[in-house]
């Protein structure tokens, strides 16, 4: 039976390493994945990258992104970036 | 600054991009986008983190500064590189110790005392165009405030620059990265083209253009319609008034004009040297390495540097040493010759040598006086350096003052080299700069050194001010029976009283004279006139210098002290203008006329009111009947209240019926419109409530029993107390009704605002249609300040609504009992006259200052909707309050 949504904490020290680990459980997701930001304090390019790459595959699958504990510094950096649209968030 | 022609040709305006192939456009958008990402995440970055980051960068640019300045020279072939290294230090150190200690992330500077705090916002995307003159320095200087502000740079070198500039940009990105900036935070162009930088100019992800180049590129930068820093072309002026010291002007031009052969766009062009040291000047220049051209070997340059067609220099000739140049005209000097000075009788076309000239020639004009160089300063700065820099040497105060006064430039430098003055931080405390700002005159926006502030966008926080109040009143009051026993405790060698016959013939004015200490002289000056004019108070005003009065005592109604306010006035201050100082305002502190302060009379002003109403003997306000126009003029300032105010019952004793419900009425009036008033404050408020309760516990007993002596005295201390009341918090829209009112149809003042008073407690009462913009309220609450009047009256009520309707009730009742007419039409005012009229009592009524704190402001429509209701009368109020919640 298929995982209806996937809670996952994403790791300060391993940010790409965590979402590119999310990106490739994505296949056995059916709805809705959450990505716990809440520990992390900052993101960089590469991050960035790899998390616009997850949220394509995610949009071609029709799963729902929740980035949940988004601080305001990050949150901040999506907007700039008009990346914040492609995203649910959650507290 | 790169020459005006070499840039012209690299940049043509407008600019197209239709040209570019797809993959050229996928190349430029990855650039933006990169850049786009690095700019996003530098936002997360700390002061201290930026910091760290400058500090590497400026260090690594130190360690390059002499293979960068080499490469320089090598690519561009123009310039000095020994200069070219000491450019780039001031790019990196001098740069650096200017910016350190300041910060540029978060809040950047604090006010507290205006409560204002700025806060550094990044722009984002910079792109930069450098130019060929000053390239690597320019580079490394724009890197570091980039990075100083967190923002991130694609930048668009000269295309003759191209190796040595992005050999700067990398010696910065790396330093940069090895110490935490984003990445791809700084790229550069590669093999790029006009339309390159047009495409880029225009993109909607590039916040900021910074045009360091010659007006082809400014041009372009601000016809793209971005934000956009450029520079302008400069042609500098340089003035040898005879007062300067020769030696160290001399030294320092010929050390600027050839820093670099020349290239900075500051450097001196034309030498203005007064005629007494011309020739000393001259010898001076040649002893340090100048060689001074004759008239063939000027016309020989003229041919060789400025191209005929334009008027312009020829682009071969920048950037080189002076040797080269007199080869390139076709005549010898000597090996060592630094600069070559070329003699002028003018300026402007036919004297081709008079414009910017970067390289090492330096044109020279004899001045007969300090006119004559002034004048062909202001010639040479108009002659296409407009905005950019002047340069005096002298040791003259005045002229360096007017100097600057009549120099159109960004940088005015004195007894200090133009080129190396005007980078700053070296010679003067400008910021270090690449870039100068030549101001609207130079097609600019801005006349500054372009520093890490232009690299921002400051936010302002700004923090509501608490609004300064106050409570003035006289400095003494003197108060109940016999308070006019006070008056002999002032000396006075000459006293005017000034009062009216009626006055006169109840014996009060020898009441007051009694108490005048003897040996004073007294004249009394009776105004026969209820509401004195203007020339009738200019006559009291004749009065009081005939008599050299040291003293006034108005004794009398409102008008009458108002009378002798102004007479105080005129006295005083002979040349105050009435008209001008009654002039419209909305913010009595902030208001356009002053009242005189410089006086040259002083004399002291005793009021002693005679009637229980206006509260005129302590308050600053002062009106005058202008009958011509039909009209009142109010003047008001504290200047105006009366140093001493007596309330004395005994002078209101015989005060008739409707005078008493008239006066009465208006200072219930002024003591609501102070409660509900947008200046209303606890000191005026105490004063509003106390008059308030006093009107409706006294008035009826004096109106109906006039020989009560405490029901007198209680009226009479209520006006006063309401006077200090409203004095403070002003009063409200009631007054600019009755004033309209009672002037265009005669009524009496408090008759007026009687007519007036239940409509307006009601339309105060009200959900504003228009909140009136006010400091020093917080929040709508004059709903709920009738309601804690009418708690105060003991009215009853539960809720905010019924209390005020309560209040609305009493007031109509007090009214009925004083006898009032209940209507405007029962004044026999007719409804097609009281139509006609409405426009003007309208717009009279809206010009009135008295509205201006009124808690709600006052539309047109709504001033003629009051009159309608006064017209058709009370009873006819109605309540739509603003909140009907139970007061906690």
């Amino acid at each position: 039976m298929a995982t209806i949504a996937v809670w996952i904490r994403i790791d300060e020290e391993r940010v790409v390493q965590s979402l590119q680990d999310t990106a490739e459980r994505l296949d056995g997701v059916d709805r809705e994945v959450t990505l716990d930001f809440s520990a992390v304090h900052r993101i960089d390019a590469s991050a960035l990258g790899v998390i616009v790459a997850l949220a394509s595959v995610a949009d071609d699958k029709g799963i729902k992104v929740v980035l949940r504990g988004v601080n305001v510094e990050i949150y901040r950096v999506l907007k700039l970036l008009k990346l914040a649209s492609r995203f649910s968030f959650g507290d | 600054m790169a020459t005006r022609e070499v840039a012209s040709l690299r940049f043509q305006v407008p600019l197209s991009t239709e040209s570019l192939s797809e993959e050229r456009i996928a190349y430029l958008e990855r650039l933006v986008r990169q850049a786009k990402t690095a700019a996003a995440v530098f936002t997360q970055f700390s002061q201290e983190e930026v910091d760290g980051i400058v500090k590497a960068m400026v260090l690594a640019g130190l360690d390059q500064a002499q293979p960068l300045a080499r490469l320089a020279v090598e690519e561009t072939k123009l310039g000095v590189m020994e200069d070219k290294v000491i450019k780039n230090m001031v790019a990196t150190e001098f740069a650096y110790n200017y910016i350190k200690e300041k910060r540029t992330v978060g809040i950047i500077r604090e006010f507290p005392d205006r409560n204002l705090v700025e806060i550094a916002e990044p722009i984002g995307v910079i792109f930069s165009i450098t130019p060929i003159t000053n390239p690597t320095s320019t580079v490394l200087f724009k890197c570091i405030m980039a990075i100083k502000t967190r923002n991130a740079v694609i930048f668009s070198p000269h295309p003759n620059a191209w190796r040595c500039c992005s050999a700067a940009v990398k010696v910065m990105y790396e330093a940069a990265r090895r110490h935490g900036a984003p990445e791809e935070v700084f790229s550069c162009l590669e093999e790029h083209t006009l339309q390159d930088n047009a495409y880029l100019m225009r993109h909607k992800d590039v916040g900021l253009i910074d045009a360091t180049g010659g007006p082809g590129a400014v041009r372009a930068a601000y016809s793209s319609g971005k934000p956009a820093l450029g520079v302008g072309p400069g042609n500098t002026p340089v003035y040898l008034e005879k007062t300067a010291d020769l030696k160290t002007a001399v030294t320092d031009i010929i050390l600027s004009k050839t820093f670099d052969n020349g290239t900075i766009c500051a450097s001196e062009q034309t030498a203005v040297i007064d005629d007494e040291i011309y020739d000393l000047a001259l010898k001076k220049f040649a002893e340090l390495g100048a060689h001074v051209c004759s008239e063939h070997e000027s016309k020989l340059l003229a041919c060789a540097v400025i191209d005929p067609e334009t008027g312009v220099m020829q682009a071969a000739a920048v950037g080189h040493k002076a040797t080269d140049i007199a080869r390139l005209a076709g005549f010898a000097v000597k090996p060592n010759t630094k600069l070559l000075i070329t003699p002028i009788q003018g300026v402007g076309r036919e004297h081709p040598l008079s414009v910017e000239k970067l390289f090492p020639v330096l044109a020279a004009y004899r001045a007969r006086s300090v006119d004559e160089a002034l004048k062909v300063c202001i010639d040479v700065n108009h002659a296409g350096g407009l905005g950019h820099t002047a340069v005096i040497f002298s040791r003259d105060e005045e002229i360096i003052r007017k100097f600057g006064e009549v120099m159109n430039a960004g940088r005015i430098l004195v007894n200090s080299p133009g080129s190396v003055g005007a980078v700053g931080g070296v010679y003067n405390d400008l910021p270090p700069t690449f870039s100068f700002g030549c101001g609207t005159g130079g097609g600019n926006s801005s006349t500054d050194n372009v520093n890490i502030y232009h690299y921002l966008n400051i936010k302002r926080v700004a923090r509501r001010t608490q609004a300064h109040m106050w409570f003035r009143v006289p400095n003494q009051i003197y108060f109940n029976w016999n308070a006019v026993e006070n008056v002999r405790e002032f000396a006075s060698r000459s006293t005017i009283i000034v009062t009216s016959p009626a006055l006169e013939q109840l014996g009060h004015v020898d009441l007051v004279r009694r108490c005048i200490p003897s040996g004073t002289h007294i004249h009394v000056s009776i105004i026969p006139d209820a509401e004195p004019e203007v020339k009738v108070v200019m006559q009291g005003v004749e009065a009081l210098n005939f008599y050299k009065a040291d003293q006034i005592i108005a004794l009398g109604g409102g008008s009458m002290i108002d009378a002798a306010k102004i007479m105080k006035l005129k006295y005083e201050s002979p040349e105050a203008d009435l008209e001008e100082l009654a002039a419209p305002f909305l913010d009595l502190r902030k208001r356009v006329v002053e009242y005189p302060t410089e006086k040259s009379h002083r004399i002291r002003l005793i009021a002693i009111s005679t009637t229980s109403g206006t509260g005129s003997e302590v308050t600053p306000f002062a009106v005058l009947t202008d009958k011509e126009r039909a009209r009142k003029v109010t003047l008001a300032d504290y200047s105006l209240t009366p140093d001493v105010a007596i309330v004395d019952p005994q002078f209101v004793m015989s005060m008739p019926k409707g005078l008493t419900a008239d006066t009465g009425i208006d200072c219930l009036t002024h003591a609501l419109e102070a409660a509900v008033s947008s200046y209303a404050s606890p000191y005026t408020d105490c004063n509003a409530m106390q008059a308030i309760r006093m009107v409706f516990k006294y008035l009826p007993v004096a109106y109906e029993h006039p020989g009560d002596e405490e029901a007198r005295s209680m009226m009479h201390n209520a006006a006063c107390i309401a006077a200090m009341a409203f004095s403070n918090a002003s009063v409200g829209v009631n007054h600019a009704l009755a004033h309209s009112f009672g002037a265009r149809f005669g009524v009496a003042h408090g008759r007026a605002n009687a007519l007036m008073l239940p409509h307006v407690i009601a339309y105060n009462a009200s959900v504003p249609t228009k909140f009136l913009p006010s400091p020093y309220q917080m929040g709508y609450v004059a709903h709920k300040k009738y309601a804690t009047v009418a708690d105060l009256l003991g009215l009853g009520g539960h809720t905010i609504g019924e209390k005020v309707k309560n209040l609305l009730r009493a007031t109509e009742q007090l009214l009925d009992q004083l006898g009032f007419p209940r209507s405007i039409a029962d004044l026999g005012v007719s409804h097609e006259e009281f139509e006609r009229a409405m426009p003007d009592l309208t717009k009279r009524a809206f010009d009135d200052p008295s509205w201006r704190s009124n808690p709600r402001m006052p539309l047109i429509s709504e001033l003629a909707e009051l009159f309608w209701k006064a017209y058709e009368g009370r009873g006819q109020a109605k309540v739509s309050l603003a909140a009907r919640e139970r007061i906690s």
